[in-house]
């Protein structure tokens, strides 16, 4: 596992974002009502997930223009997205200087077969998982943070729980295998053997561990972190709810809060309605964002 | 002796574990009224303006008032120092003054302009310490009450005045304990009281 001061200073600030909500933005002023709301990230994009679903044809990295005018908005950290495999989009954001670039499946990817060589990058990268041997991959190529890749844009939180149990359950199964079995465990996930070692010796992740795709309740929110995430990204859940100010709020206690039925009672109440949301088993399988990258 | 960890978000996890490697009592702190059970708070890395909004929602502002005036320790890191200044820029923001020093956000830059450097300390003295900057704030002013126990690049770092420390760098992602030491030492005079 390669712990340089580069790698060290990318997973630092994964760090200072645990406990904290990542909200989707695509305006300065939508930048704004999330930062007043508590948000400890904002992610910068053209359109939400839902609305990518929705209106369709090929979604590439947001324009500068409107990343910068986020940028200027708020002095939380500033991320975006880049097709998986799409180098050259995160030479240029890395260039504008945003603080994070998520690599991610929400939009069209550029490379069906490669995702980027990370560590490459002077800016971390955050990458989605569906289970262990994906969120190792992501690390081994340098990836500074894991998040579920849920289903994004459905409003529904039912994929983002299959992927984080899924990681969590492959974490504590390593945590107890004899030594000798975790070459054969290595193969099995297809993930790199060291990688493997260090989370049978530690029983977690090398990098934060954060929930993603389908949060639009302070239950969801809750849920995800009691299920052993680190913090939460909201992306339409906001944005498409009907009063987002308040929404982000509520979902930012909830995630301070995971643990504490009395606040997350608090949290829910009197919150307008969510979003609508989609029931993802009656979705077609080339309509799931998931299963783009492997 | 007690002391409390805050734990609205950020990597107080990673102070947590620091205290527990030291033997020392500790709990995350999330409700106002834990403040009355400990000797000592630490304000671990993270974003201030969340922690800050925290604060002045949950009724937090009061009690902390209250701990530093029965004389409690405070340890700040990065947002947590911020949290403590007089005086916060880049933009403004309130803070608990608890400190007469002041602090420019984001001072190096962005996520890119972090680093990592070990800096010799004239009072801890050799090994240097070692420093993790992460969108690190910068001390632009610092009273005369306060003491000046790091500096990096000309500008203080790492300071004290009576029972607080500061860091605009996250000494709890190293494996260097002497900051935490030297923190743990205030709050043990301060439950000695």
């Amino acid at each position: 596992m390669i712990m340089d001061d580069l790698f060290r200073v990318k997973v630092g600030l994964a760090e200072m974002l645990k406990g904290g909500v990542i909200m989707d933005v695509t305006n300065a002023e939508q930048a704004r009502i999330a930062e007043e709301a508590g948000a400890v990230a904002v992610m910068a994009l053209e359109r939400v997930p839902a609305d990518i679903r929705a209106q369709g044809g090929v979604a590439r990295m947001a324009s500068i223009k409107r990343i910068r005018e986020i940028m200027e908005a708020v002095s939380i950290p500033v991320m975006a997205k880049v097709r998986i495999g799409h180098f050259v989009e995160a030479q240029i954001l890395q260039e504008l200087g945003v603080d994070f670039i998520d690599e991610s499946e929400v939009l069209t990817p550029a490379d069906e077969e490669h995702h980027i060589d990370k560590h490459q990058f002077k800016v971390p990268f955050v990458c989605g998982a569906r289970d262990l041997g994906e969120a190792l991959r992501r690390i081994g190529e340098g990836a500074a943070m894991i998040r579920t890749k849920g289903e994004a844009g459905s409003g529904n939180i039912v994929e983002a729980v299959r992927h984080l149990r899924s990681v969590m359950d492959a974490i504590r199964r390593l945590t107890v295998l004899p030594k000798e079995e975790l070459m054969a465990e290595s193969k099995r996930l297809g993930a790199p053997y060291e990688l493997v070692c260090w989370v049978a010796e530690h029983g977690r992740l090398p990098v934060p561990n954060f929930a993603a795709g389908g949060i639009a309740t302070p239950a969801d929110a809750a849920l995800c972190m009691q299920l052993g995430a680190e913090a939460v990204f909201v992306g339409s859940g906001i944005f498409k709810s009907e009063d987002p100010a308040r929404r982000a709020r509520a979902i930012v206690k909830a995630v301070t809060y995971y643990n504490d039925p009395k606040k997350l009672l608090e949290a829910s109440e009197e919150l307008g309605e969510p979003m609508r949301g989609l029931d993802v088993s009656r979705l077609a399988k080339e309509e799931l964002l998931q299963t783009r990258g492997w | 002796m007690r002391i409390g960890v805050l734990a609205v978000q950020g990597d107080f996890a990673a102070h947590g574990r620091i205290l527990q490697q030291l033997g020392v009592p500790w709990c995350e702190v999330r409700h106002p009224e834990q403040l009355r059970e400990i000797s000592g708070l630490i304000l671990p890395g993270g974003e201030s303006t969340t922690m800050l909004k925290f604060l002045l929602e949950e009724g937090f502002w009061e009690p902390l008032q209250e701990l530093a005036r029965r004389g409690g320790a405070f340890f700040g890191t990065c947002a947590g120092a911020i949290l403590l200044a007089r005086e916060v820029t880049n933009p403004r923001q309130p803070s608990l003054g608890f400190m007469d020093i002041s602090v420019e956000r984001n001072a190096y830059g962005r996520q890119i302009n972090s680093f990592v450097d070990r800096v010799l300390s004239p009072v801890f003295g050799p090994p240097p310490l070692e420093m993790v900057y992460i969108r690190a704030p910068i001390i632009t002013r610092v009273g005369p009450g306060v003491e000046v126990l790091a500096e990096h690049g000309g500008y203080p770092v790492l300071v004290q005045q009576g029972r607080c420390v500061a860091a605009t760098f996250h000494p709890e992602l190293t494996n260097d304990r002497r900051v935490h030491v030297r923190f743990l030492q205030l709050a043990e005079a301060a439950s000695a009281r």
